[in-house]
This record gives structure tokens, sequence and C-alpha cells, in this order.
């Protein structure tokens, strides 16, 4: 879009450049001699690439599939069947992100579960939420914060900082899962199906690249760290493209301007202080063991699986809903009899048609299963 | 009582989505409200209905305004009523004469803040020209509202000649916009979530009566006027589309927006597409009047940064397209939840 008298936004519009977007795609086109299956990790970067209709551009031996980068969509259903079981009690305030609000879990949202008089509320930054608790002493405040490596370091913030505020009434429903378990769970399950990754740039700003480099050996598979922008995710593709011509299975980093191999250690610090490493469920992934973190016990007092007494059950099935299939890049989300018809972003069967990151939200939302049908 | 015709599998309860602006908001128009009270004017769904008074053609329009928060950068819920409703008006093709004043207020709202609003309303209505002629005012418990919640109403004159209507748009016709869109949206937005920038994003809230007066004395042709609020240009142009039957396309490069709002936009994980304006008039024009307009427009103080975003297409699919700036197209749709609750 035009900005109006006013500088170019930096780190934005250089990289939505036209010119550079069409060099890159042409250096793609030439170098391409080979079918390639490439998985975009982050549901930011799908979101930019059907935005954008970067598949476009792209040459037929290419194949972009979608990974499960998105948090919302890998909450194990029972998660969010908990939150809404504190949402629905007297006393209790639940605040959460946006997307969080809307996805379904086995038999409602917290978004039904607000309209039925539910405390819900909807924050920007979990110190938001600590707001509310200061606010609300007599209350018990509860963040349901999900997330990547990403936002672990902030809610790690939230905790300490609750702490130092003698806050008693805030507690952290916390499902932070991380990348490289998943990594590893896809190339173990997937029989040689994914070629390369375009790792998620976030996350290694913060975790750095190193936990991949032993991925890519193993695996011998190309990792590029990508950011999000069409000529990031170009940029990676191309360098995909590139290490798999050569046989090299390394981790390039294509996104240098916010990644450095170490990550940043203050907020790995941050994480390390407060978190420990556990088994986690992924929604439609099953369990997969190290991969999510939860407060250690020096935080526990924070942490509200053990403050509370859940009343629900563990239920099985999602239905017809096959995101599983779809965050672990087995299905697009036209593949699936469900998408636009029954399943749609107002009344969505599963997260990857809620979330902001979701394949589904994004496939729907920028049209591309128009073409798919046609 | 007949029963329900909203599935009730779909929600038991009405969700802030229901009042967003997009798809959940459409869906209970059209199957609770039109069916229920169903003529031909209330189902062509325009912002105001136009009918004819004793041989007069007249615009009437309603709106109820909830913003939260009430005073807000560039504005406040009482200029905001009153420039909401005359811009429906406005685009109706119509002149903003009357509007009533329905004030609900909570227990314990500030006089001084009322008066602030009350001026604000006086304010307004003189910059358009319209008079409040009739009004209510009703006090609710305590935490039973959010200090203040507004409706106007408003009719207006219709010239015998005009005819604006979806059902005009020609392929070939231009999409023109009066400026730079997002603001109101983000002006609100940045307060709720303490965002700071170097110059502050304000709201851009303003009755639009006054340039539609010289477009439509101009004898321009002009197919349709919306103002894009909620849902933005993006649900304003799904609409429009929908009703007249053609695609449109529209190029990302062309449409203004300012720098600070297209940051906070990215900040927030927002497309300004979608995002709320207060003083924008979105158009389809002529072809042939495309540059006639644009002239009108930008000598309008409030139109300096009019463009033309785009056109309509010779083919029946009501969709709505977008050049994006990296030369690629894809499909915009409409708005399905809320991006943001209560900005208007």
């Amino acid at each position: 879009m035009t900005h109006h008298n006013t500088l170019p936004l930096k780190y934005i519009d250089e990289y939505r450049d036209a010119r550079l977007v069409k060099e890159l795609a042409g250096k793609i086109q030439r170098e391409t001699r080979h079918p390639w299956t490439i998985m975009e990790i982050c549901g930011g970067q799908t979101h930019s690439i059907l935005k954008f209709r970067l598949e476009d551009l792209l040459p037929p031996e290419i194949t972009l599939i979608h990974g499960p980068g998105c948090p919302v969509c890998v909450t194990p259903t029972e998660k969010i069947d908990r939150a809404i079981d504190l949402a629905g009690r007297h006393g209790v305030i639940l605040a959460s992100f946006g997307d969080m609000l809307r996805v379904p879990g086995s038999e409602t949202d917290l978004l039904s579960a607000k309209a039925a008089g539910g405390d819900v509320r909807m924050v920007y930054s979990p110190l938001d939420v600590l707001k509310i608790a200061g606010d609300n002493p007599t209350r018990q405040v509860v963040f349901f914060g999900v997330g990547f490596e990403t936002t672990a370091p902030a809610n790690a913030l939230a905790v300490i900082e609750a702490r130092n505020r003698g806050l008693k009434n805030f507690f952290l429903l916390s499902s932070h899962v991380l990348v490289p378990p998943a990594i590893r769970t896809l190339l173990n399950e997937g029989g040689g199906r994914i070629h390369a990754f375009l790792a998620a740039g976030h996350v290694c700003t913060v975790m750095g690249y190193e936990e991949y480099i032993p991925i890519a050996a193993t695996y011998r598979t190309p990792i590029v760290v990508t950011g999000f922008e069409p000529v990031d995710i170009l940029q990676g593709i191309l360098h995909a493209v590139r290490l798999l011509a050569k046989k090299e299975y390394r981790v390039h980093n294509a996104y240098a301007r916010a990644v450095k191999k170490e990550g940043n250690p203050a907020a790995k610090a941050l994480i390390r202080e407060i978190f420990q490493v556990t088994d986690r469920e992924w929604r439609g992934m099953g369990t997969i063991p190290m991969s999510g973190l939860e407060l250690s016990p020096a935080w526990a007092e924070f942490d509200a699986e053990k403050a509370f007494e859940f009343r629900v059950k563990k239920k099985h099935g999602a239905g017809k809903c096959l995101a599983g299939e779809v965050l672990q890049g087995k299905i697009l989300p036209a593949q699936c009899a469900e998408f636009g018809k029954t399943c749609t972003p107002e009344h969505p069967l599963g997260a990857p048609m809620v979330s902001s990151e979701g394949t589904c939200a994004a496939y729907f939302r920028y049209g591309k299963y128009q073409n798919n049908r046609s | 009582m007949p029963s329900c015709p909203v599935p009730i599998s779909e929600y038991e309860r009405v969700l802030l989505a229901h009042g967003g602006g997009g798809k959940l908001s459409a869906r209970l128009f059209e199957k609770m409200i039109r069916p229920c009270l169903s003529n031909p004017w209330l189902d062509l769904s325009h912002d105001g209905a136009m009918i004819r008074l004793e041989g007069r053609r007249i615009a009437f329009s309603t709106d109820s305004y909830v913003i939260q928060p009430i005073i807000f950068p560039g504005g406040n819920i009482g200029e905001l009523a009153v420039n909401g409703t005359v811009n429906d008006l406005a685009c109706c093709g119509a002149r903003p004469m009357y509007i009533s004043l329905g004030l609900i207020l909570e227990e314990g709202l500030e006089m001084e803040v009322l008066w602030k609003i009350i001026c604000s309303v006086r304010e307004a209505a003189d910059r358009a020209g319209v008079k409040v002629v009739t009004g209510d005012t009703k006090v609710v418990d305590r935490g039973k509202a959010d200090r203040i919640f507004i409706n106007t109403s408003g009719i207006g004159i219709i010239g015998e000649e005009t005819e604006v209507s979806p059902a005009s748009c020609r392929p070939g016709d231009k999409i023109l916009l009066s400026g730079k869109i997002a603001e109101h949206g983000i002006a609100i937005m940045s307060t709720r979530t303490g965002l700071e920038f170097d110059s502050p994003i304000v709201s851009d809230t303003a009755p639009l009566n006054h340039m539609v007066e010289k477009i439509m004395a101009s004898g321009a042709g002009i197919r349709v006027m919306r103002d894009p609020t909620r849902g933005g240009v993006a649900s304003a142009l799904n609409e429009i589309s929908r009703s007249c039957g053609y695609r449109f396309i529209i190029r990302e490069k062309d449409i203004p927006v300012a720098g600070a709002v297209q940051g906070a936009c990215e900040i927030l994980g927002l497309d300004p597409l979608y995002i709320a304006n207060e003083g924008k008039l979105l158009l389809i024009v002529d072809p042939g009047d495309e540059q006639k307009v644009l002239k009108i427009i930008r000598a309008d103080p409030l139109g300096k940064e009019a463009a033309c975003i785009g056109e309509v297409l010779d083919s029946r699919d009501k969709l709505v397209e977008m050049e994006t700036v990296i030369g690629s197209t894809r499909i915009v749709d409409m708005i399905s939840g809320e991006q943001l609750p209560r900005i208007c």
C-alpha cells in the first residue's frame, strides 16, 4: 500500500519489493532441476505464502507443504476444555490471546463460555494479565498462555513479575511447545516425503539454530532459517533448493537480520529459569516426548494445572476434522471434505480454520481453495 | 411465534462477533431480521433506506454507538454518532436534514463527560448542517451499560434524478477512495493496547455530506457510495460486489495508508483493509467521470489523498480480488469474525 508523506516502513517495504521478488523467483525457476517438497514450519510463513500467492511464482517442481507452526492449532482439546472449565467458574477471570478464544474445545469455545456468563478477557500481553490480577485481588486470574519458544520468554517474565508484585491470584495455564522435537517427529514419520525445511525465523530469533544442526545432518535434510515477508520466503526457498542440489545437509541462516546462531541469551535464560521441558500432547499429532514447557517446581505456585482441580474428562477423536493431517502437511485443506462447507472461519471444526496462523484459515481467507476447485 | 430460523446448533447465544460487521453479523440479518421483517426497503440491506413520502424521496437511517473508550484520539462518541448517521444518509445520495439523539446513560457517568459529549454533538451537527430535532434519555443501573451508548437516526432529502444503487455498476467502472484508510480503528486499538507512535494516530471521524453534495452536483455518473466503517474497505467492497454481481479488482499499491497505521497493523497482526473508517468515502463511478470526481474530492479538505484503487471487471462471480504489492493476485474475502470489538 502507499505510505503517504512518510518514509517507507523499514524492514517491511524492502522485503515486499516487486523487483526483488521477480529476481528471486527467476533464480528459483532456473536453478530447480528436481522435484522438491519443502515444508515451512511456521503458520506466519504459511499466511504470507497464501497472502502474496508466492506459489504462483514457483516452478511446478517445487511443492510447498505447510507445517505445524501454529501454536493455537496444536493446543490439545483437553487443554482448551480445561480453560473453558475454569472460565465458567465463579470467581475466576480467564485471559488469553484473541485467536485462542475462538478455538473449539470438545464441546464449545471460550467466546461461547464468555457469552454464557464466564469472565473471559482478550489480552495483548501477559503483562496485561498481571494488571487484571492486581485490580481484582478477590478473584483468581488465569492466563491461558500458548505458543512456541517465541512467547515463552514473555510468559516467563509475567510469572517472575507476579512474584515480584506479590500476586497470589495469578496463574498460568501453559501449553508451550517446542519446534525441534516436532521436526524430528515429522521426519521420523515422514518416510522421506519432506526434502527441506524453512525454519521459523521468530523462534530462531529467541532460540538460535544450534539445535537444528544435528537434525539437518542426521536426517540429511537442509534447514533454512527463514523470515516472513515475500522476499524472505523466496530467499529461504532459493537457499533450500541450492543446498538440496549440492546435497549439503546443513542449516543456512537466511534471516540474519534477526537471527544469531546462539539466539537471544537473555530470553533463553528466562525460559530456563521458569520452565522445564516435558512431554506434550500436540493436537492432531499425539504426544511428542520432551516437546513442551511446563513451570518448574520452584514456580509451581503459579501453575494453574496444580492450583485447580479440573472436571474435564479426556475425550478422544476430533470427529470429522482432519486437523492432524493438515498440521503434519499430509493433506492440503481442500482435500478435507468439510473444508469450506461445514468448516468455515465462522463455524470452525478445528483450530487451523480459526487461527491467524492456521493453514485452513489461510487457504479459506486468501481464496486458494477457489483455484483448487476449478 | 415462529421457530427461530438461525440453526440453534450453530450458536446458542449472541457472540460479540454477531455485531462485528462481518459474516456473523450478515448471517444474523439474513437469517433472523430480514425474513421476519422483510419489505422491499429493508431487503436492500443498504446503510439507509430510500423511501418515498408524499411524493418526496427521503433517505432514512439509524445507527447505535457503543464505542469504548468513549473519548478517543481525534474525537468522542458524540461526534461519532452524528457523523455516522450523516454519512449513511449521504451515501444514499441524500442531503441529511434532521437527526434524533437517543442517550442511554450508565448511573454514575460524570456530568462533565456528558457535557463534553453533548457539546460535541452540537459541534458535529453544526459542521454537517443538520439539526437534532428530537431525542430521548434513559439511565440504567451502574454496570448495566458502559458509561454511555448513543443511538442516532436521521432523514435527508434525495434529489429526483439521483440514482445510486449497486445495480447500476458496469464493467470498467472505477473504484475510488477519498483518503487514507484504517485510521479510526487503529486509533481506538492503540489506546487499548497502549501502543504509542511518534505522531499519534487519530480517528478520521468527519461528516462526508458536503463532499458528497459537491460530487452529486457535478452530474458525474455515481453508481454507489459507501462509508466503509466496520469491516473496512474489504467488507464494503464485498457487499457491493455481491449486490451488483460483478468481480472487482483493487491494487494494493494504490490504496492509501499512513505509514504509522501500516506499522501498527504489522505489529498487531491486522489487515488495514478490514479496519474501520469513520470519515472516508468509497465510490464506484462511471469511468468517463473518474478524473472529474477525483478532482472534486481532492479539492475537499477531507479528500486530499483520494485515489483510484481499482475497477469493476467483466466477470459475474461476485469476488473482490487484489493485485498485491509484489504483483500477484489474491482474493479479498469478507471478514468473518470481528477484528476489533466495539470500535463504533
